[in-house]
């Protein structure tokens, strides 16, 4: 940015916030506390993203995948539902609602469809699948046309401002849901755009990323070899991918895809007791390409809960807190607090050490 | 002594108003309800005391020259970055990277304390920059030390084997860290060296516990009943021929 005599030029102490809330029992909550956590680090992010994801959301629909799509106008829209109809059966779509902001400008058209796969279109293929091929096609060659959240009983929204600015413009004090995460951006060294903001998501994952990930290149070119394609300007996309083959394609437990994405250092395995250094020299040889470097804390979702992880030294700030059936995630503790003055247990997880919070029943 | 009710106000105004009542010689300042507000007591010269309640946001005494601040729960991370005098006290826990690159004042930590701290502070004739923990710390705990005097107590060790993290002292060329216990030396940068304290390093201990004994409420001779090692660096220029050779 240009600093000239007309306007004060100020430091810009930013640093991305992040915060979750997951409700254990699946009891649904509106958006007001995850905006008052997330409105409070205000000044970590700058105005250029910020965003929202929530789960249990659309109970009504929740066999059917909700499209979050962005467009730049009509006429992309009109080309996207056609394309759309071809390979989705669309049992519902609307505007999403929103309302004016004076903070929020060049918003893209935004509206949600809720799908599902006819079998025909299949061919063997699980159904997730295809979801995912189609969802990378349209992102990747489908111009003025972006769909930012796909998966069941959850949506994405986001977009350039501040995250409670972006919260009021997408009415979420309407909303409820059993999990909700948001994200305060400072964009490093990706461009601030609407589809850029975090969440990242793909099926029902969802990303809230503070940091950067400077193994981006190694990580794009491991999962470009199982058909993902990469192509959001932003390396928090990895993170989102990542859990998706790890977790959801090669079936393996968090804990264990957790220490893949953020595993122990060579001479700490060397020490370990020999099953426990075989099952992490296995998992560092399998999945050394998945090893995500840099700094970062993040907060992922999928409609089974939350989870929580920083880097292997801790260059990101994380902390966590229970309260009863809740459980919380901040990037400050005051940002917790905010919310919850009085919890039952609050830390700072370890560098490298996942917190995981499932929920432990059907959730109606 | 002045109140300020700090709920939901913008950290600018919070800092502006402490200010203010400085430059108009007030001494002392209880702030309620602090959530998150960032720079408390930043920049402060003179002798103004702020008691902080609620949980008060990152570079808590960044910058200070002469205040107290008194912080009665947990803080965040930063506290006493680049802290010029002056002292902070924490009744409870404190974050990553406290004490960065201080050059001076006092910072005690009643409880345990995150990564990196104590990371780069240094010292200069009079100025040594000092650090007391009464819990454990993680890793990284005076990496890139320069300069100035840290002690780890380790009173919440409980069953863990030591008091600290991994990667202690890594890239430490000044200063010392006493800790109550031991570390193995695994845990330890290669730059640094332990030993046992001599009588000096002993006083120095002393009057360090015997401040955080006074500021906390504890026993003296219980925490003093379990011997210390001395945590030096080997050299003042450990990459001095990391280029050149």
């Amino acid at each position: 940015m240009r600093c000239d005599t007309k306007v004060r030029c100020e430091r810009n102490p930013s640093g991305c916030a992040i915060s979750g809330i997951l409700n254990k029992k699946g009891k649904r909550i509106d958006g007001t506390k995850i905006i008052k956590s997330i409105a409070l680090m205000h000044d970590r992010s700058n105005g250029l993203g910020g965003g929202f994801a929530a789960y249990g959301i659309y109970p009504k629909y929740r066999d059917y995948y909700a499209f979050h799509v962005m467009f730049d106008d009509e006429d992309c829209q009109a080309r996207l539902e056609e394309h759309l109809a071809q390979r989705f059966v669309i049992e519902k779509d609307e505007k999403i609602p929103t309302v004016k902001v004076d903070s929020i400008h060049n918003a893209p058209l935004i509206r949600r469809y809720f799908v599902r796969v006819d079998d025909s279109k299949l061919e063997n293929k699980p159904e997730d699948d295809y979801v995912v091929e189609q969802v990378m096609d349209i992102n990747s060659n489908f111009a003025g046309a972006f769909i930012s959240s796909s998966g069941k009983n959850m949506g994405g929204f986001k977009g350039v401002g501040y995250p409670e600015d972006i919260a009021k413009y997408f009415k979420l004090d309407q909303y409820k849901a059993y999990l909700w995460t948001a994200h305060g951006r400072f964009p490093t060294n990706t461009p601030g755009w609407w589809g850029g903001a975090h969440p990242i998501a793909l099926l029902d994952w969802s990303v809230v990323h503070n940091g950067e990930i400077s193994s981006y290149g190694i990580n794009k070119r491991y999962l470009e070899m199982f058909g993902y394609k990469l192509e959001l300007l932003t390396d928090t996309e990895v993170i989102a991918y990542l859990f998706d083959l790890l977790v959801r394609k090669h079936k393996l437990p968090i804990t264990v895809a957790t220490k893949a994405l953020a595993p122990p250092f060579w001479k700490d395995i060397d020490r370990m007791e020999p099953s426990q250094r075989r099952a992490h020299e296995a998992i560092r040889m399998v999945y050394g390409s998945a090893l995500m470097n840099g700094p970062f804390s993040i907060i992922v979702g999928c409609n089974r809960g939350m989870i929580g992880l920083n880097d292997r030294i801790k260059l990101r700030p994380m902390m966590a807190a229970t309260k009863d059936d809740t459980l919380y995630m901040s990037s400050e503790e005051a940002g917790i607090r905010i919310i919850e003055p009085e919890p039952d247990q609050i830390w700072a997880p370890k560098a490298g050490t996942p917190v995981i919070g499932l929920v432990e029943e059907d959730v109606e | 002594m002045v109140h300020i009710d700090a709920k939901e106000m913008p950290y600018r105004a919070l800092n502006e108003k402490i200010r203010a009542l400085a430059a108009e010689g007030e001494y002392s300042v209880e702030l309620d309800n602090v959530c998150g507000q960032k720079y408390i007591g930043g920049g402060l010269k003179g002798k103004m005391k702020i008691d902080v309640r609620g949980i008060p946001g990152n570079d808590l005494g960044i910058f200070m020259d002469g205040a107290e601040v008194v912080v009665h729960g947990n803080g965040q991370d930063g506290i006493g970055n680049t802290m010029n005098s002056g002292k902070v006290v924490v009744h409870g826990n404190a974050g990553d990277v406290i004490g960065y690159a201080m050059r001076g004042g006092k910072v005690f930590i009643k409880g345990d304390v995150g990564y990196r701290v104590g990371i780069h502070m240094k010292a200069y004739g009079d100025m040594v920059p000092t650090i007391v923990i009464g819990g454990t710390a993680s890793d990284f705990l005076g990496e890139y030390m320069a300069g100035g005097v840290m002690v780890l107590l380790g009173l919440t060790q409980n069953s863990h084997p030591q008091p600290t993290g991994d990667y202690v002292g890594t890239g430490m060329h000044g200063g010392v860290i006493y800790v109550r216990g031991d570390i193995d030396d695994y845990y330890l940068g290669r730059e640094v060296i332990k030993s046992e304290p001599d009588a000096k390093d002993i006083a120095i201990i002393s009057r360090l516990v015997g401040e955080y004994c006074v500021t906390f409420g504890c026993d003296f001779d219980e925490i003093m009943r379990k011997p210390f090692i001395k945590l030096a660096p080997r050299s003042h220029r450990p990459y001095g021929n990391l280029y050149t050779s």
